[in-house]
């Protein structure tokens, strides 16, 4: 990868499109310090991230919903959405945000003390969000929530998606579901073997000719 | 009779489950076959004894001294072996073999500086003196072995059930990868991790060799039981062969899912 050029408004959605092994993937595994960039820089809030580890990333407020969703199956609801709040220290805060994020997502609620790895898989991705929210993110990051999801459940995945937008949430948005993606963030690139090939504001892709005959059929 | 085995059992069963409650730590944390877990069981011991012999440290402070030495040993063998290797995705081979070198290691340098031949306690560093109950006998060490060992089992398992850290362990044993973005400082939990099995072997490899001494002082038990400290070392080999074995069995399965 080489020349990437990205750069995030705060509270805004934006998103960043891409066929498989475009690069995408990658590009959020270097925010996050899971991968090292070997050039370039990370700015975030004025200060450098590259090269720093991954937690000291996720104590900037960094947080990632990484692909695949990434839960731990092995434990339970509760324990997957406490560990998200891992590096926070008030307890009364954690318990107060377990009671939001559980309002935002009713199901996990009802299966709080089951492993999580009984969950469905729209469940389990709802879990991986709310365990991001946990740790309270300033910017969040998802690498493509709708994959191997129903369509309703996609639907339902950038409801609550548009809804944190709404209260404030800063969101990077990693998806190949170029239409639904482009309805939800305010602003777009587009990315291609390692580059990115074009950018915008979302409403004037999705009338894009280029990019509806290259990711949204004729 | 069958009762004094069942007390015998119990005692020599806790120091290795003490031993095998590291070993598995790090095997189900860091996913590392630590196959030189035997010489710093081994180790601790031979701390344990130094301390009491040149330090004039008494039993229980030579046991911590011990704990601090092979704790250091933990804190080493991951900054200098498993780490490297980890941030270089090394296949679960090479800290394995990596760690037969350090064993070699560690045995030839214990070797080197005390010799090979058995060492004792000081007989005055331990009473034998024993309880007796209807005939069967349990000595203070005994009893003190099995308590020490049900405590810090229980503790482990109520650690990882139960704190903060403890579920971030059993995260990062599912998924290094998850339990980092979910800010899990990985590398320091897996260095805490191996200095905290290094400090359970290192107190295992102590009150073994606490217990051949007691033991082999006894009438009934001289001539059974090899002495003192020769233990660690057997036990670390009869280990490490096992698992020679095991190694391409490993390999193999591993083989065919790639």
């Amino acid at each position: 990868m080489r020349g990437i050029d990205l750069s995030l408004h705060q509270g805004q959605t934006t998103t960043l499109l891409g066929a498989n092994g475009a690069g995408k993937s990658s590009t959020l595994l270097a925010l996050s310090g899971l991968l090292r960039a070997s050039a370039g820089s990370i700015i975030f809030d004025g200060a450098e991230l590259r090269n720093l580890p991954p937690h000291r990333i996720h104590a900037r407020g960094l947080i990632q919903v990484p692909e695949g969703r990434e839960i731990l199956t092995t434990l339970t609801v509760r324990e997957n959405l406490l560990l998200g709040a891992y590096r926070r220290q008030r307890r009364d805060e954690i318990a107060a945000d377990l009671e939001n994020t559980l309002m935002l997502f009713p199901r996990l609620g009802e299966r709080l003390d089951s492993a999580a790895g009984n969950l469905s898989c729209g469940e389990q991705q709802m879990l991986a969000i709310a365990r991001a929210l946990m740790a309270r993110p300033r910017l969040l990051l998802l690498d493509e929530p709708s994959m191997g999801l129903a369509p309703l459940l996609v639907q339902e995945i950038l409801k609550t998606l548009r809804e944190l937008n709404e209260q404030g949430l800063t969101i990077f948005l990693v998806e190949q579901n170029v239409h639904q993606a482009l309805r939800v963030a305010h602003y777009a690139y587009v990315m291609e073997s390692g580059q990115i090939v074009l950018s915008g504001p979302s409403s004037e892709l999705l009338n894009n000719p280029k990019v509806i005959e290259a990711y949204l059929g004729a | 009779m069958l009762a004094q085995q069942l007390v015998n059992a119990i005692s020599l069963g806790g120091v290795y489950a003490l031993f095998a409650l590291g070993f598995t730590l790090v095997f189900g944390v860091l996913n590392v076959v630590n196959l030189a877990h035997g010489a710093i069981f081994m180790l601790g011991a031979y701390a344990a004894l130094q301390g009491v012999i040149h330090l004039r440290l008494s039993l229980l402070a030579s046991a911590f001294f011990a704990m601090l030495v092979t704790g250091i040993v933990g804190w080493l063998l991951d900054r200098l072996i498993f780490a490297p290797l980890r941030a270089r995705r090394a296949p679960h081979l090479a800290p394995m073999v990596a760690t037969i070198g350090l064993a070699i290691s560690l045995n030839s340098l214990v070797q080197g500086f005390f010799g090979a031949e058995n060492l004792r306690f000081p007989v005055d560093a331990l009473s034998a003196e024993a309880l007796s109950l209807r005939g069967v006998q349990i000595t203070w060490l005994e009893l003190r072995i099995i308590f020490l060992a049900f405590v810090l089992m229980v503790a482990l398992l109520w650690g990882l059930k139960k704190t903060r850290i403890g579920c971030a362990l059993r995260g990062l044993a599912e998924s290094p990868k998850a339990a980092a973005l979910m800010g899990v400082d990985v590398d320091g939990l897996f260095r805490m991790t191996s200095v905290i099995a290094a400090l359970l072997g290192g107190v295992a490899g102590v009150l073994i060799a606490l217990y051949t001494n007691v033991k082999s002082s006894r009438p009934i038990w001289d001539g059974m039981m090899s002495q003192a400290l020769r233990q660690g070392r057997t036990y670390h080999e009869q280990f490490s062969g096992s698992f020679g074995t095991a190694g391409p069995l490993r390999r193999n399965r591993s083989g065919e899912r790639h």
